[in-house]
């Protein structure tokens, strides 16, 4: 493949900015889907109400637990179909019991209240099954066969929301909202909670060329007219001055410089067909880095299931 | 599922489910780039439905082999892609700790190499 360069030029916990040249369009706009609605990712789904007294509605408070990110990587759970118990290697339980007394001010309900529980759901189903099974444990809504905290991955880091101070509810005094909240994996095609990414996208480089020189009081007036400063003056001494284009990469494609009359034909703008910039922003469950990876490696993975009917 | 002639298979149109313009225009990509095709294109029937048609007609060959080979040809690419990009993260994270250590360090000889 003719060549093909990566450059990564900000790399944080939370977004990496990106630049891969030689790739064609098509390839990059997949990665990007998939970046958006084919990793899988955990968020709530299920959310099991005892009580809500609250001003807001089971409904919407359901909606709005299902789009908080939770800190986990998804890579360690199964899907779960609907014929599928709610076991330890595909469901999250979480438990939100918050209760506002009489005589005491507002109570904001945050993210943080929502507390793991590693050995599975509390809350006991009601069944018809009388006196013989009153000895062993009471069926609660999931199987857990053994407790979420032994396995490694979670021993000394709890599952929780990646942010703490996402505002879920406000209660008045004698209000009460006790719920039980199960999450399961899940892609962002079904639904817009399950993206892991708050957004990706791509932009191609813009390219700005002089076609002819640009001198002296044009070559000024050039500098100021853009409002994001590509061009820079050169001094080529004897008071005589060119521009030059210098951060064509900060360009936004404004086209101030030729909206006046006579500057079509000394400045040209077109972008660059196979240099992409890519920004990817990670809502938290995996590092922008680790997303790309998993991205590319679903592509391929498509490409094998194509292979595999075909043959 | 392959919808063509029984007598000539160099040209036929696949109907792949559960699939949408993500993975079919990626395919129609490498198929162009294939010199032994002559006209390749996706389109989708519906847009509830999903379901993409993959119109591939070649010199001769036949057009399952050529479909084969072009994911074969995008399954490398993207291994490539993974490679490089790997290899791009470590060297930002590799230069970003240098200069971490020499902001750091007041002396100016300790620099360790990688």
């Amino acid at each position: 493949m003719p060549l093909f360069i990566v450059e990564v030029v900000r790399l944080t916990e939370e977004d990496m900015e990106f630049d891969m040249i030689g790739i064609d369009a098509a390839i990059a706009n997949a990665f990007r889907r998939i970046l958006i609605a084919e990793l899988p990712t955990m968020a709530i789904e299920k959310v099991l109400i005892a009580n809500n007294t609250s001003v807001v509605q089971d409904e919407v408070l359901a909606h709005r637990l299902g789009l908080i990110p939770i800190s986990v990587d998804p890579r360690l759970f199964e899907y779960m179909s609907e014929n599928d118990q709610p076991n330890e290697k595909n469901t999250i339980v979480f438990k939100l019991h918050v209760h506002c007394k009489r005589g005491s001010p507002r109570i904001t309900v945050k993210s943080d209240e929502l507390k793991w529980l590693p050995n599975g759901s509390e809350l006991i189903k009601e069944s018809r099954k009388v006196a013989s099974d009153s000895a062993s444990k009471p069926e609660t809504y999931t199987s857990f066969s053994c407790s979420q905290d032994t396995l490694p991955e979670f021993a000394n880091n709890p599952i929780a929301p990646k942010y703490p101070d996402i505002i879920i509810s406000k209660l008045g005094p004698g209000q009460e909202i006790e719920l039980e909240a199960h999450a399961v994996k899940g892609m962002g095609k079904t639904h817009a909670k399950w993206s892991p990414v708050a957004t990706a996208w791509y932009r191609m480089l813009p390219e700005v060329v002089l076609l002819e020189e640009v001198e002296d009081d044009l070559a000024e007036g050039l500098k100021s007219k853009c409002p994001v400063n590509v061009f820079d003056i050169e001094d080529l001494g004897k008071g005589k001055k060119r521009a030059t284009v210098a951060r064509p990469r900060a360009c936004t494609l404004c086209r101030e410089c030729i909206r006046d009359e006579e500057w079509e034909k000394r400045v040209a703008i077109h972008r660059v067909k196979d240099h992409f910039i890519f920004t990817i922003e990670s809502t938290g469950a995996l590092p922008p880095e680790v997303l790309f990876t998993e991205a590319v490696k679903i592509l391929e993975d498509k490409c094998e299931r194509v292979i595999t009917e075909l043959s | 599922m392959e919808h063509g002639s029984f007598t000539d298979n160099s040209a036929a149109t696949f109907s792949l489910t559960e699939e949408d313009h993500t993975l079919a225009n990626a395919v129609r990509f490498t198929l162009n780039q294939d010199p032994r095709v002559t006209f390749c294109g996706y389109s989708i029937p519906h847009p509830s439905n999903a379901r993409v048609n993959i119109r591939v007609q070649t010199t001769g060959d036949p057009a399952r082999e050529v479909l084969k080979d072009a994911c074969q040809d995008l399954m490398l690419m993207c291994r490539h892609v993974r490679s490089g990009f790997d290899k791009a993260v470590e060297d930002f994270k590799a230069s970003n700790a240098v200069k971490a250590m020499k902001i750091d360090s007041q002396d100016s000889d300790s620099e360790e190499s990688e």
